[in-house]
């Protein structure tokens, strides 16, 4: 859970620096660039690979652990005060995934599928597939970039926990390095998520 | 009549144990595997010894009434544990230990067994540190030390205020070892309610499952109780909830005798009852009184706040009238000292039943230590105070922790106030040097035993002779007695002795639950307790054990007409449990009074009124009473005295004085 | 004072229990919890009534033995204390105050509020030790052990086995209990040569027992009465993946 869990967080380390070159290019030429690369570098592609059995993994590794653990306990207390003790994201990981999961089926099947099997129907000025261009029409339904923005909030609090979780998990915690990797944490789920949910956010309100 | 003989082996003092251990019949191990020993209780004692003769090969068998082995109230031991390792260059030495106990137990104790815990008690240690147990240490790596009441030399190892406990989870993991590996047959939630008999050897008990209420029969070629002390007869202890006399007592009615039971040990630093509504009471550990000052106003009925009482208006009674040992005098005479201020009206707190334990002295001592070693020069109060606190902290955190959840008042600001209660039991099941009691191959070992102590026990003493009887002596022991057995098959739980013991159980324990009387156990149970305290307590006079006899038979009397115990016998039922066990006690308690009124002199936990020097100090008889005092059981509540001279050839008995 | 109890009333393992309501008056704030219990059933006696079993020994927060589920947390609302230590002063006059017993698959429910707690000891009997006779040891001191180390392993070492941690934690995990116990040994020089051993065999009893899984919720750390370490479960899951995946012998 943590190893496949840290993976997926580099994942998005990368992918949200390639998308925010739309930030820096009106045109979305320099977007192109970047998605073209990445659509095309045989080392990426089979990176993806990679990173689809590992979200995979991680789904899988999630829900037999949720199904493990509502097991160990086939009593339920009549009161539980969960939140004297505990975050209730921390608690909710499993909701929280599961909303992530009814997002990137949506996120995919936007993008994805179509850059890989259906194919882009326009080129740029440089001869790109024009990515850019396609986002730019999906983001002009409001309803699709609401869905965006509260998915990148589940992905914020789903990180809030799962980034000192995954250290914790793998055993690496250390009295003098811990508390940066929390700190670092902290600040990595609260900004990649934004970051993420701006790029609708512009493009919808064509900044 | 069996044999009242103490085999203590011929010899010299310092070399007895050795050559016993060098010259005992020996059971070689293809034979250990047929034999089988039941081990009653799980404590320092109890699971020591169970984890060591299943380590040595025989088959155990373990019970404790919790729910676990980890739960035995061994854990609740605060201070420390002795052994005369000299780590501290004080001049410690087996010799001193073995002195400092004999004279701590008041001249009552035998020679041969105080120097055999002696001498074991380093073993103790390292054993201890081998399997984990984290004991203190110094930032050199080596094992810290603190000093006890009675003695002049560190040599009280210990584990923050928790060093019971972590003892006995070294013991439970060794015999949880032996559980894993199937040498040792555990049953928790088990009480033992019977010792079965079989041509006059002890050859297995009667237990009740608690949770199904079934009895079952469980056969031993030896039995060993480990059972713990009597202390719940005053009902409000330091003791568990759960803690009783049941086993020794069904074994004195079986043949057992029981010895000085009046010597009971009444500890100076608790937490001073609050109400009637109280169960328990609750220790703040001995070892306090290294850095704490006992004092109570000068002036009677002083109600001022107790920082607002200048130095000079303190009277630092146990410094004043001990000079020497101070606050660190034994915990007999700290106490006595305590009750003497308190009925001479110059008591603390709301019920004047308290003095004080003060740490400011202290604080501001190991302050002024630690600003030198950060090199802060001329430092003011304010900072002394805050550095010294820091260091009382990491000594007594937990203590001070605890205190203040009890009684919602802060110690770092203002003094404890304390006062003794009930905390051990001296007495016990008489044992000779084999800690075989008077029922051949009926063994009994830790506080449930009479033999190390004497009169009173020193601090740190307890956890010592529990690990010493259950690693280092008892193992031993045993073998000489089960090295004659190796012919004995195990006999058959159908066996007429089994059935007519169990049979005797079942007959008790269902008249206990027909009474269906109106007056719950506790009510009972409480009632015993208050007579206890007031006539059989820390004072003790003639008239007031007469009448507390008479008085104990009344309620015995009133207890098995009018006893209410709800449920089935068949079930979970601890009012049940509860209810045999107060059963026990009463005929106890009677037995207490009869060994106090009998025993014409003071001696350590008991003081008679009538026999003491014109200072207060406890007035011993040693011409006639340099004895131990063995009850024999003859039923319907009569006892046969029979006594055990002791002799003492290697200490000059002298006047007790630690002035 | 006085306060409403609903408390869980269940006759044996076999039949089903619900929470029974009661009143109890004439409550001193100075009373434990436990005492306030007393009261209850001593006056359930009184009545005629059978009174509520619960688990309870030495009543000074350090045997483990008292397990009660108040107000949704285990051992009440103040933390670092067991339930013997609670008292009454923790609540106000008029409060309703729910008690249930542990819950968790590995610690069924025996009559009321007691629940079986053996899962633990087995826990323990897979490996929670130090293989060493009596009678093998070298003296105490030929072994220095650094104050820190030493004082990181008494503090694992202070749990009570009360069970706590499972109780409260969403997923009945425990991993605090199991890592407290591999981590003290883990710490000290004399658990070196069974330490990779041990983590796996504590941990596949405790999976054995039904305990869920840890996902980090810091849960059990908070209502720990003895303060035991979320640390301590990293560093057992450090030594499990170590003994797993990096370790070249074999371990069983």
């Amino acid at each position: 859970m943590g190893l496949t869990g840290l993976f997926l967080i580099m994942f998005l380390a990368v992918h949200c620096f390639l998308n925010s070159f739309i930030f820096f290019d009106k045109t979305g030429e320099l977007f192109n660039v970047g998605a073209h690369f990445m659509a095309t570098n045989w080392l990426i592609r089979a990176m993806e690979v990679v990173l689809m059995l590992g979200l995979l993994l991680h789904i899988y590794q999630g829900l037999r652990l949720v199904f493990m653990n509502k097991a160990a306990r086939p009593e339920k207390y009549a009161y539980h005060n969960g939140q004297a003790n505990s975050t209730w994201y921390s608690r909710s990981m499993g909701l929280l995934g599961t909303l992530l999961l009814i997002f990137l089926i949506v996120h995919l099947s936007d993008f994805w599928t179509t850059s890989r099997f259906t194919g882009i129907p326009t080129v740029d000025a440089n001869g790109h597939e024009d990515l850019y261009a396609q986002m730019k029409e999906s983001f002009s339904n409001i309803y699709l970039v609401i869905l965006y923005v509260l998915a990148m909030v589940s992905l914020a609090y789903h990180l809030l926990h799962g980034f000192a979780s995954a250290f914790q998990t793998l055993g690496w915690n250390h009295n003098k390095y811990t508390p940066i990797i929390k700190a670092f944490g902290f600040w990595y789920s609260i900004l990649i998520p934004l970051i993420f949910a701006a790029m609708p956010v512009y493009i919808y309100l064509g900044l | 009549m069996s044999a009242f003989n103490s085999n203590i082996p011929e010899g010299d003092l310092t070399t007895k144990w050795t050559k016993y251990k060098s010259s005992v019949a020996l059971v070689n191990p293809s034979n250990k595997r047929t034999l089988e020993v039941i081990v009653v209780g799980s404590g320092l004692a109890g699971a020591s010894a169970a984890a060591t003769l299943a380590e040595m090969g025989y088959k155990v068998k373990c019970f404790c009434f919790q729910d676990s082995p980890r739960r035995a109230h061994s854990i609740a031991a605060q201070g420390g544990i002795n052994a005369a390792k000299n780590y501290q260059n004080d001049g410690d030495s087996t010799y001193r230990l073995f002195y400092d106990t004999i004279k701590g137990g008041d001249y009552r104790a035998r020679e041969a067994n105080v120097y055999r815990l002696a001498e074991v008690s380093a073993n103790i240690i390292d054993q201890c540190v081998a399997q984990g147990v984290p004991l203190a240490r110094e930032y050199g790596g080596l094992l810290d030390n603190r000093s006890f009441g009675g003695t002049q030399v560190q040599r009280t190892f210990y584990a923050a205020g928790q060093t019971g406990q972590q003892l006995l989870l070294g013991a439970y993991s060794a015999l949880e070892r032996q559980v894993g590996m199937g040498k040792v047959d555990m049953y928790t939630r088990h009480e033992m309610l019977e010792v079965v008999k079989i041509d006059g050897k002890a050859r297995g008990i009667i237990a009740r499952d608690l949770i199904s209420g079934k009895l079952e029969r469980h056969f031993g070629h030896a039995v060993v109780l480990a059972t713990g002390g009597y202390g719940n007869v005053f009902y409000l202890s330091t003791n568990a909830m759960g803690s009783n006399v049941t086993a020794a007592w069904k074994a004195n009615k079986q043949g057992a005798f029981f010895a000085n039971p009046c010597y009971t040990q009444i500890h100076p630093t608790c937490i001073p009852v609050s109400g009637d509504h109280q169960s328990k009471l609750t220790l703040m550990s001995e070892s306090l009184r290294n850095d704490g000052r006992i004092w109570v106003p000068k002036k009677k009925d002083d109600n001022r706040k107790p920082t607002d009482i200048p130095e000079d208006e303190r009277d630092y009674y146990l410094e004043r009238r001990y000079p020497a040992f101070g606050n660190l005098v034994p915990r007999d005479v700290a106490s006595r000292a305590a009750k003497e201020r308190c009925d001479a009206g110059y008591g603390v707190g709301l019920s004047k039943k308290a003095v004080y334990l003060d740490f400011t002295f202290n604080t501001e001592r190991y302050g002024r230590i630690e600003a030198n070693k950060l090199n802060i020069h001329n430092p003011d109060q304010a900072t002394i105070m805050r550095l010294g606190r820091d260091v009382v902290k990491e000594k007594y955190g937990n203590l001070f922790d605890m205190y203040k959840q009890i009684t919602g008042e802060d110690p770092y600001e203002t003094p404890m106030r304390i006062y003794p209660a009930v905390h051990y039991t001296m007495g016990g099941l008489w044992v000779d040097y084999n800690l075989m009691t008077t029922v051949p191959g009926l063994y009994c070992a830790g506080e449930a035993n009479f033999s190390d102590h004497g009169a009173n026990r020193l601090g740190a003493s307890a956890l010592m002779q529990g690990l010493a009887d259950g690693y280092f002596v008892l193992p031993y022991t045993i073998g000489a007695y089960l090295s004659k057995e190796i012919s004995t098959k195990a006999i058959p739980t159908d066996h007429p002795a089994f059935a007519e013991a169990e049979a005797k159980v079942q007959a008790e324990l269902e008249r206990l639950i027909n009474i269906k009387g109106t007056k719950s156990v506790d009510y009972f149970h409480k009632k015993l307790g208050l007579i206890m305290w007031d006539k059989c307590g820390m004072a003790r006079n003639e008239v007031g054990l007469k009448e507390a006899i008479e008085e104990i038979k009344a309620l015995r009397a009133e207890f098995w007409s009018n006893v209410r115990i709800p449920g089935e016998l068949n079930e979970f039922n601890p009012e049940l449990e509860k209810a045999a066990r107060v059963a026990d006690f009463m005929e106890l308690g009677e037995l207490m009074c009869m060994d106090a009124l009998h025993r014409n002199e003071s001696c350590g936990g008991h003081f008679r009124e009538e026999y003491q020097t014109e200072e207060g100090e406890a007035l011993r008889d040693d011409e006639n009473y340099a004895y131990v005092a063995a009850w024999e059981n003859k039923g319907n509540g009569t006892f046969e005295l029979h006594k055990e001279e002791l002799k003492f050839e290697n200490i000059k008995i002298a006047q007790r004085s630690y002035k | 004072m006085n306060i409403t109890l609903k408390v869980w009333r269940q006759k044996n393992q076999n039949v089903k229990g619900n929470l029974v309501d009661y009143k109890v008056s004439g409550i001193s704030p100075d009373m434990s919890f436990l005492e306030m219990f007393d009261v209850l059933n001593e006056d359930l006696i009184n009545k005629g009534e059978e009174p509520i079993v619960f688990d309870h020994d030495c009543r000074e927060g350090i045997c483990g033995m008292c397990s009660m589920f108040i107000n949704g947390r285990p051992h009440g609302p103040k933390e670092g204390i067991t339930t013997c230590q609670l008292h009454m002063r923790s609540f106000k006059d008029g409060d309703t105050i729910v008690v249930e017993p542990w819950r968790a698959k590995a610690f069924p429910v025996i009559k009321d509020l007691v629940v079986d707690r053996t899962a633990f000891d087995r826990v323990i009997a897979a490996g929670g030790f130090i293989s060493v006779n009596t009678g093998n040891a070298q003296d105490a001191n030929n072994l220095p052990i650094p104050k820190p180390q030493a004082d990181a392993a008494f503090e694992a070492a202070a749990c009570i086995g009360c069970g706590a941690c499972v109780a409260t934690c969403k997923n009945a995990s425990a991993m605090l209990f199991v890592s407290a116990k591999v981590s003290q040994l883990a710490l000290l020089p004399q658990g070196q040569p069974e330490r990779y051993m041990r983590v796996q065999n504590m941990v596949a009893q405790m999976d054995a027992e039904g305990f869920g899984n840890c996902t980090n919720t810091g849960a059990c750390e908070v209502e720990c009465p003895k303060g035991i370490s979320l640390e301590n479960i990293a560093r057992m899951n450090r030594d499990y993946l170590n003994a797993k995946f990096i370790k070249e012998e074999q371990f069983k």
